[in-house]
């Protein structure tokens, strides 16, 4: 059994740019912007850094393919820089780079950078390419004409049949949920979102793919988040609080989601995987009981509903009663989207992974502001891409 | 003797009224003719109805024996790609088909079954399959707009269990000029109806039939039913007059149903009169267009095999109404419509053809593949066998999905995603026997949906990347209609 990689990486340093519909800013101008902020707090220098990761999904409307405007964009001197794509775990896997890496000895003090200039693609919802591509180029013939949130919303019908729950009935729990995520938007002054939403407005907003309305569909924005990572014994060099990596971990399907009859398109089973295998890194045994936050990837209400129960928080079909009991409301039990999530600080997909760290980075040291929560040690990040029956997850967990 | 052994039809599900074109282009031409016709769904062509009319007709049979295709039309979405190559990939009949596109003219048709009949009585063939299709355009607010509908029929030829022979045939070529479309052109034209009518319709088929009856030694008397295709209700009624039919002969022409079908027309009557005739029935087909083709069918004790012969009342029933023109104008895209920048990304955003020709089985033909040592259906077709805890690498067989039905395991409808008919909707699929995939849906409305619904698979046009010429095709779910 490999060891993981437990308490071996810190992050000393983070930097997240306001996410939102930024027509006045460039790609590079995101970049500089949370590096800035990231060197800055971690208190090094451009110099300092040995090696960098890259996380970008979308390559024809923001940086261009590859690594170049990126190091040539903060004028890396000429080390190594690598590019991650994964979908909308893209963020979450130039984290991971980073930090094997750095685990691995090789490097000393590494940046991971994720990015996205999504509203530059020129029309609501994600890139069209983003999906076509998805099944590879057979799915440009085979895979048919989704979006998605359609792909979402067929969770939220085979939900709703499969635990019994009238149409109206399952639309009101998730109202709650994204009800919620726009309450913490409004406490962050980075978030794309900040306007309270109530439940009844939530469910009487127009149907973006049944039973799906507008307000079960997170942002689509432009933002750039960053880290700072080092090997946690020289950590306490940097500052006197940094946060540890616990667990990174990352399951892609297997195929048989999507290809095999026994899925029940009612959770996500990379989410479920991906967990277990973060437990165990961490050492966590009741997740429910040992996890302080979590920022979960609530591209659609449908899926952070799911999530509580791949992820071992709530019983199978049982997570409604935990979202009626506000169990992970700013002032429940266990925080869920403290920072607004994606539903409200947005999701520049390169960025999201990233952006979920900082926020666990923030709650850790206690520097959360408005929205800061009780004395948090540790924090789960849950980044997804793909859709149901055919994604890639990552969990990390971070902490003190 | 060599004739029908099977036949399959198509008819779209939605039918508009000719009183809805009147309403819409009435401004410009008072002409209304009565009934409705049969138009096209936004995601079908004549090659799509033409794989749907031969499904039918191959459904319960072994496809191995088939080793001719031909497809008659004069609207095949491409000059030169072959509409049978496309058809013939579809229904999955293998490489070793003989394969003929029958075209430019209405009568091409019968033209293509009298040579198939031909090849099959010199041996050159042993079991050939007719598709037939048809999806013209008239000009907005033209008489042609009105008449014309879409459809398709299929007919199976051989020498086995035949239910109508053959029997014998004539033919008179002309090069007349009534109705005609040039290349590059979209929209028939046409001159006087008096000219068409007198110096065509009416003498082209009376000269047919009149040399066949003759070279048969029979009389117009001695047949059931007279099936010949309607250019014009009016002119339909006086030519059954002027070839003498009693009512009981004339076969229904469907126009007012379904509309002229075009090539489809006299063998849509043809299997609307199999559907009704008894053994020892004498049937007489006619055809038009550039002349004519006239065809005697001998009904034989075999007809009483056939189980299923309501296929044309079927049809008829299943059907929606239409009732917007301009929905109608759009999806034959005569009236362009704003497709927003993400249709025009979706449908402009790279063909990757090669990958087409390599898996032209698994794309055309839903053509997936079964593991050998667990038995599990899968789609699109794998090498490493997807069930957990199988996972057998290079024991697949080939397995075809065009021919199964399924459930709806889940669905949404989908506001967001482009479509030419919004909603767009899709779902997931698990197929009778095993296999599991996401599809489109069509021919549906989004109320009439419910997670475990029976479905089956029917072959549409995906999208048309104008960019590069290409029409791609796919199959999509639609609510089991049987």
């Amino acid at each position: 059994m490999a060891e993981g990689i437990k308490d071996k990486v810190a992050i000393i340093g983070m930097g997240c740019t306001k996410f939102g519909e930024l027509w006045d800013k460039s790609a590079e101008d995101l970049i500089v912007e949370a590096f800035k902020e990231a060197i800055e707090d971690a208190g090094i220098e451009r110099k300092d850094i040995q090696a960098a990761w890259l996380g970008s999904h979308l390559d024809d409307i923001s940086l261009g393919r590859g690594v170049l405007m990126f190091s040539t964009t903060l004028k890396l001197p000429f080390i190594p820089v690598t590019r991650t794509e994964n979908f909308c775990a893209t963020g979450t896997e130039a984290l991971r780079g980073a930090c094997y890496a750095v685990a691995s000895g090789a490097y000393d003090v590494v940046l991971a950078l994720g990015v996205e200039k999504l509203k530059d693609i020129g029309y609501a919802g994600l890139r069209e390419s983003g999906n076509l591509n998805m099944e590879g180029t057979l799915g440009r013939f085979t895979s048919p004409n989704r979006t998605a949130p359609g792909a979402y919303a067929m969770m939220a019908t085979a939900y709703f049949a499969k635990y019994g729950l009238a149409p109206e009935e399952g639309k009101r729990t998730l109202a709650k949920i994204s009800s919620k995520s726009h309450h913490n938007g409004t406490l962050n002054p980075k978030a794309h979102l900040r306007r309270e939403v109530s439940v009844e407005e939530i469910m009487n907003a127009p149907i973006i793919a049944w039973p799906l309305g507008l307000y079960d569909c997170c942002g689509v924005s432009d933002g750039a988040a960053a880290a700072i990572l080092t090997r946690a014994d020289l950590a306490k060099r940097f500052r006197p609080d940094p946060v540890y990596i616990k667990a990174a971990q990352i399951a892609a399907t297997s195929g048989e989601e999507l290809l095999y009859t026994e899925y029940d398109y009612a959770h996500v089973e990379t989410t479920y995987r991906a967990g277990l295998a973060a437990y165990r890194e961490a050492g966590i045994n009741n997740p429910r009981q040992e996890l302080s936050l979590m920022e979960t990837h609530d591209c659609f209400s449908i899926n952070e509903l799911t999530q509580y129960e791949d992820l071992g928080i709530s019983p199978r079909g049982k997570a409604k009663e935990d979202v009626d009991a506000g169990f992970f409301n700013l002032d429940g039990p266990l925080p869920n989207q403290a920072d607004g999530g994606l539903k409200c600080f947005g999701h520049p997909i390169g960025a999201s992974g990233l952006r979920m760290a900082y926020e666990i980075y923030k709650q850790v040291q206690g520097k959360a502001g408005p929205r800061q929560i009780k004395n948090p040690k540790l924090g789960l990040t849950h980044n997804m891409g793909g859709t149901p029956p055919s994604s890639v997850v990552a969990v990390c967990i971070l902490g003190v | 003797m060599v004739g029908i052994t099977s036949y399959g039809l198509h008819i779209p599900r939605y039918r508009m009224s000719r009183k809805t074109i009147s309403a819409a282009m009435g401004w410009l031409s008072a002409a209304t003719l009565p009934g409705e016709k049969a138009v096209a769904n936004y995601d079908e062509d004549t090659v799509t109805m033409a794989v749907a009319a031969g499904m039918d007709c191959l459904r319960g049979l072994q496809r191995e024996n088939v080793n001719g295709l031909y497809f008659a039309t004069t609207t095949s979405p491409y000059l030169e790609r072959q509409g049978a190559g496309i058809i013939a990939t579809a229904l999955d009949l293998g490489a070793n088909v003989r394969i003929a596109d029958f075209a430019h003219s209405t009568k091409a048709g019968t033209t293509a079954l009298i040579a198939a009949c031909e090849a099959i009585s010199s041996g050159g063939a042993g079991c050939v399959l007719l598709c037939a299709s048809d999806c013209r355009l008239g000009k907005a607010g033209s008489v042609q707009e009105q008449a014309y509908g879409d459809a398709a029929a299929a007919v199976l030829l051989g020498k086995d269990k035949v239910i109508a022979t053959l029997e014998a045939c004539y033919s008179v070529s002309y090069d007349f000029i009534g109705t005609w479309r040039a290349a590059g052109e979209n929209f028939e034209r046409s001159l006087e109806d008096r000219f068409i009518q007198d110096e065509g319709y009416n003498k082209f088929i009376p000269e047919a039939i009149s040399a066949l009856l003759k070279k048969c030694a029979l009389s117009i008397k001695d047949f059931a039913k007279v099936i010949y295709p309607c250019i014009h209700p009016r002119a339909h009624a006086a030519l059954a007059r002027r070839l003498g039919l009693e009512p009981a002969q004339i076969q229904d022409p469907l126009f007012t149903s379904v509309g002229d079908t075009g090539v489809v027309s006299p063998l849509l009557m043809l299997l609307a009169a199999l559907e009704e005739a008894k053994a020892g029935d004498k049937l007489l087909v006619a055809s038009y267009g550039n002349g004519g083709d006239a065809l005697f069918f001998q009904v034989t004790d075999e007809i009483t095999r056939i189980t299923n012969r309501s296929k044309i009342k079927r049809s008829l029933d299943l059907k929606k109404e239409l009732t917007s023109y301009e929905k109608y104008v759009s999806f034959r895209n005569v009236l362009p419509i704003e497709k927003g920048m993400r249709g025009e990304e979706y449908e402009s955003y790279f063909t990757p053809i090669m990958r087409q020709w390599r898996e032209r089985r698994a794309i055309l033909a839903l053509c997936g593949s079964r593991c050998r040592r667990c038995g599990t259906p899968q789609y699109p077709p794998q090498r490493v066998c997807v069930k957990p805890h199988c996972g057998a690498i290079d024991e697949m067989e080939p397995y075809r999905f065009s021919d199964k039905r399924g459930r709806l395991f889940t669905y949404t409808v989908d506001n967001l995603a482009y479509s030419p008919s919004p909603p767009q909707i899709y779902g997931v699929i698990d197929f009778e026997g095993g296999g599991r995939y996401w599809f489109d849906l069509t021919d549906c409305d989004p109320d009439s949906l419910k997670t475990g619904m029976l479905v089956e698979m029917t072959f549409r046009r995906k999208y048309v990347d104008r960019g590069r010429g290409i029409h791609t095709y796919f199959w999509k779910a639609i609510p089991a209609r049987v």
